[in-house]
């Protein structure tokens, strides 16, 4: 058993609910079948398919949940797995916290399934890692890459009356180009719901041109910069930041979007409506976003609508859960299942040709938290860093570590160029202005 | 906390861990079942192996997995979460046309398990048409039937929940009344029934159990807040290692208490909460270069990130250079012999055998037995850490056993073994580091690592810092933050506590790999001394 339609997932999840003499029963049944391959120094090295199917069953009495799951689906197991999670609900001590489930909603149409993606063969994988080596073997390159696919669907239902199922495709591809004295280093990505958009030999060439002309870079001293962040290089960053917009840990005071005790007692909780950023900066979620979709409902089978989350440079909502959305009289505002940072029209070359001094960040690694209170993370730049100078790139540079918070950088924005998608969310190459490098690193 | 929201403790201080959300969860006496029985598991593994090699296959391998964990979670007075988890299947591995290919299933029907071998062979058939180098094989001796389980005293599966719950919650309470307004507690377990066979003629049979109880506290001041986390080490041991033996623990006066192979939450938790509210009060940092004495609780970490990686040999040859990075530690300056990686006090040797480690099996996952080998002799790189197929790269004939997949679905491939800096011969104590320090920082528990693709440069942080100021530690500050470059770092060691403060730490989820996989490993050292080493201050006003 792999993949499940709407039907037949309604079937055996009414069939489950009906087993159930718990106060409340939830069940989620997700699936996931996926391919892929991994090639290094111009060759293979690894590449596999997978695929499984996971029924979870949760049971409420009163203040008591149960979980417990199978991957069986015959009547036998249906019963015994409805039973032990009623079991590990009464064993269970009391969850204050406990919410009850949700009743029958209403849901956006989704846009997260391409057929094609579906119909990938082991032979189409091989294909297109051979369309990324043969130009790299051509060029006396190496290539190193990885290729997946996955189609996965997801159905939720419970003894209330909500039902709800959503299919899903994801393509991930990434590729390494380096040259073969290790000098030069070069990078590209790409990410879809539609196998048919990718191009594994084009994006490949992005990658071959950076590592080319990121040999012998120059050492620059580190300092604050104007820097160009490619979204992949800018993505993380705004992830990082999203994750920590969570309501609850502001208003218990340990988040950047607290209010400080020393501002007094009768100052508000968190920086809800504040004013924080450039009033460029629009962050929000949009399950509906025809290049980024996301799934049209939540885990819990909330529904997802789009919902800001910076606008105007202002704070508009803040992700909490059912339980603190009531502790703290505010609505239920779930997290969203994409970023959308909204961004203008110009193109990445628009962007260097139109600046005079600056560095070209293709991406950024290893990001780690330095200080949750402010915010300030610290990562390297990798794989093509360059140094632009009246409208064109210069020279390669040597790579930097950063230390540097979303916060200030999103204070600092000269200009956004067009959004493209990466890792599921649509991001904008960002200009920024005093980016902070704090020292050099010797890697390629 | 919502069902299965556990993976989402981000907010808290564990955004860096990659947690296995591959299992399925089963009821608290289902764990407890007997493991599969090992005869039918041979049945199973000969017939994928027999269909691969009807298919073509030249060589193949089955893992017949069960992987268990449990997971509590608690907040403050609140138990969040109680979750069992059980993932089973096969795993299929084989080499056709010299090119890898591998499948997975969960359905162990003798059919299903079939077609998954045949499926393993025409992926690799598939990949072979663009195969430039066949795969070699190190050659391994067929084992025969034989079996092996981590050394437990206590299987922490059978410990009552009640148990368990009620010793994080008491963890919470002393947290609390010490100073601290907010913490998370955990208890991860982790079973992983393994069962390996290979057309080489080996049935390998291992009983693997791991723990580990982090904590994430939080105090709140008029201008911001502190967090500070665990102390404990995630071990290879069943749950004898909360038991919180006065044996193992070592107190560095005016600072923190270290933890053996036994830990006491509760003593630590309380010790949290008034190191928060003094974290709350202390000095930042004055940046500038400082000796600093690292605590094994941290320089695991450093060791992990700054010798561990660097000396996979998968790195170094490019096989990660898509997504973890290369090395600088390249083919050249290990075959100088000369290649002076730390200063001559620095030995660090790999193994897979300490006992309480994370690393600690009988046999790798390709079913090579483990052993003990040096990587930097007397500050001199001398080797690396490699598999079967890798190890003729460096003119080896023997692989070094560092094989592992982290489930039954996933392949196996190179993974880093123990990897631990050998103690003084002498055998001195922490405090006997600290005396001679005149301008220092000491500095306890990991925090904020990173670290470049190549493992130059890095930057590292820590739980508490300590001033040392003529010997002696004197207080509590904030804000550090070290920059070096490896090199550099290990060339600066200049000193190492003995055996008798020897500790090991580790790492429950380390990353590697795409489509990326978790394995656990450990690294010990004792207290040690590295010098003139630059120091930033973290805070920034925004």
């Amino acid at each position: 058993m792999t993949m499940i339609n709407q039907e037949t997932a309604k079937k055996l999840l009414s069939k489950v609910i009906a087993l159930s003499k718990a106060d409340e029963c939830e069940c989620n049944l997700d699936g996931r079948t996926a391919g892929n391959i991994r090639y290094a120094r111009n060759t293979v090295s690894t590449a596999g398919e997978e695929s499984d199917v996971v029924l979870v069953v949760q049971s409420t009495f009163g203040k008591k949940m149960g979980v417990a799951t199978i991957n069986e689906f015959d009547d036998v197991s249906l019963e015994k797995v409805v039973r032990r999670s009623e079991e590990l609900a009464k064993l269970a001590p009391d969850n204050e916290e406990l919410m009850p489930v949700f009743g029958p909603q209403k849901y956006l149409e989704s846009r997260t399934y391409v057929e094609s993606t579906a119909n990938v063969t082991p032979d189409d994988r091989a294909n297109a890692a051979e369309a990324s080596i043969a130009p790299s073997k051509k060029g006396k390159l190496v290539a190193s890459g990885f290729l997946e696919e996955e189609v996965t669907f997801n159905a939720i239902m419970n003894n209330k009356g909500l039902f709800a199922y959503n299919t899903a495709t994801n393509v991930d591809f990434s590729v390494t180009i380096r040259t073969e004295d290790g000098k030069g280093s070069g990078w590209a990505t790409r990410n879809y719901s539609d196998y048919k958009m990718l191009d594994t030999g084009k994006a490949s060439q992005i990658a071959i041109q950076k590592a080319k002309g990121s040999v012998d870079a120059k050492e620059m001293e580190p300092g604050k910069y104007t820097v160009i962040l490619e979204p992949a290089a800018g993505v993380q960053l705004i992830e990082n930041m999203i994750n920590n917009f969570d309501q609850r840990s502001a208003d218990e005071g340990r988040s950047f979007l607290s209010k400080k005790k020393s501002e007094g007692k009768d100052a508000p909780l968190n920086k809800l409506g504040e004013k924080m950023f450039d009033e460029r900066v629009h962050i929000y979620s949009d399950p509906s976003n025809p290049i980024a979709p996301a799934a049209p409902f939540e885990q819990n089978g909330f529904p997802r609508e789009k919902v800001d989350w910076i606008k105007d440079g202002i704070v508009k909502n803040m992700p909490n859960t059912p339980y603190w959305a009531k502790h703290s009289k505010t609505a239920y505002i779930p997290g969203g299942g994409n970023i959308i940072m909204a961004g203008g029209n110009e193109s990445l070359e628009d962007m260097i040709k139109n600046t005079r001094r600056g560095v070209l960040v293709t991406r950024l690694w290893y990001i780690r938290t330095l200080d949750p209170q402010t915010l300030l993370y610290t990562g390297l730049t990798r794989d093509g860093t360059f140094y632009i100078e009246n409208g064109e790139i210069k020279y390669p540079i040597k790579n930097f570590r950063f230390n540097e918070s979303p916060i200030v950088m999103l204070n600092n924005i000269e200009g956004l160029g067009k959004p493209e998608r990466i890792d599921g969310n649509l991001i904008p190459p960002m200009k920024i202005r005093d980016f902070t490098f704090s020292s050099l690193s010797d890697a390629v | 906390m919502e069902r299965r929201d556990f993976i989402k403790l981000g907010g808290v201080g564990m955004g860096s861990l990659m947690l296995p959300i591959s299992g399925i969860a089963v009821s608290a006496e289902q764990m407890l079942d007997k493991p599969m029985d090992v005869a039918y598991k041979k049945k199973l593994a000969d017939i994928a192996l027999n269909a691969a090699k009807a298919k073509g296959a030249t060589y193949a391998d089955a893992r017949i997995g069960r992987y268990l964990n449990q997971f509590v979670t608690t907040r403050e007075k609140n138990v969040d979460n109680i979750v069992n988890t059980e993932s089973a299947g096969i795993g299929v591995r084989v080499i056709a046309n010299g090119t890898w290919g591998f499948a997975s299933t969960s359905n162990m029907t003798p059919d299903s398990v079939a077609k998954a071998a045949e499926k393993a062979v025409a992926v690799a058939l598939a990949n072979s048409k663009f195969q430039t180098s066949p795969v070699q094989l190190a050659p391994v001796k067929g084992t025969g039937e034989v079996s092996w389980q981590t050394p437990i005293q206590k299987n922490a599966m059978e410990v009552p929940i009640k148990e368990k719950a009620e010793l994080l919650l008491e963890a919470n309470n002393a947290a609390m009344s010490n100073g601290a307004n907010y913490i998370t507690s955990v208890l991860f377990l982790v079973n992983e029934q393994k069962y390996f066979a290979s057309t080489e003629g080996s049935y390998i049979d291992q009983d693997i159990h791991r723990l580990w109880a982090p904590f994430f506290a939080t105090a709140i001041g008029e201008n911001g807040f502190k967090q500070r986390n665990g102390l404990g080490n995630p071990v290879g041991m069943g749950f004898e290692y909360l038991d919180g033996l006065e044996k193992d623990k070592i107190k560095i006066k005016g600072a923190n208490v270290g933890y053996n192979n036994s830990y006491d939450i509760v003593e630590d938790a309380a010790a949290a909460g008034k190191q928060l509210q003094a974290k709350l009060k202390a000095k930042s940092v004055e940046p500038g270069k400082y000796d600093l004495v690292l605590d094994p609780a941290h320089l695991m970490l450093t060791i992990h990130e700054s010798v561990g990686h660097p000396l996979e040999l998968d790195r170094v040859l490019g096989y990660e250079a898509n997504f973890a990075g290369t090395s600088f530690a390249t083919l050249d300056k290990w075959k100088s012999g000369k290649f002076q990686y730390g200063s001559e006090i620095v030995n660090l040797f790999a193994d897979k055998t300490q006992p309480y480690s994370l690393g600690n099996v009988a046999y790798d996952d390709e079913g090579v037995k483990t052993k003990e080998w040096d990587l930097i002799k007397d500050g001199i790189l001398v080797n690396y850490q490699a598999t079967r197929d890798q190890v003729h790269m460096i003119d080896q004939k023997e692989s070094h056993g560092c094989c592992y997949s982290q489930s039954w679905r996933d392949v196996q491939f190179q993974r880093m073994p123990n990897v631990s800096l050998k103690p003084n011969k002498k055998d001195i104590s922490a405090e006997d580091v600290i005396k001679d320090v005149e301008k220092g920082i000491y500095i306890a528990g990991r925090g904020s690592y990173s670290i470049d693709q190549q493992r130059y440069n890095f930057q590292f942080g820590g739980q508490l810092f300590y001033e040392i100021k003529d010997g002696e530690i004197v207080d509590q500050i904030e804000d550090v933050a070290y920059q070096s470059n490896t090199q550099q770092f290990w060339n600066s060691c200049v000193q190492t506590a003995g055996k008798s403060d020897y500790r090991l730490g580790g790492s429950f989820f380390d990353g590697k790999g795409q489509p990326s996989q978790a394995s656990a490993v450990s690294h010990g050292c004792s207290t040690t001394r590295f010098n003139d080493i630059n120091v930033i201050n973290t805070a920034r006003n925004v």
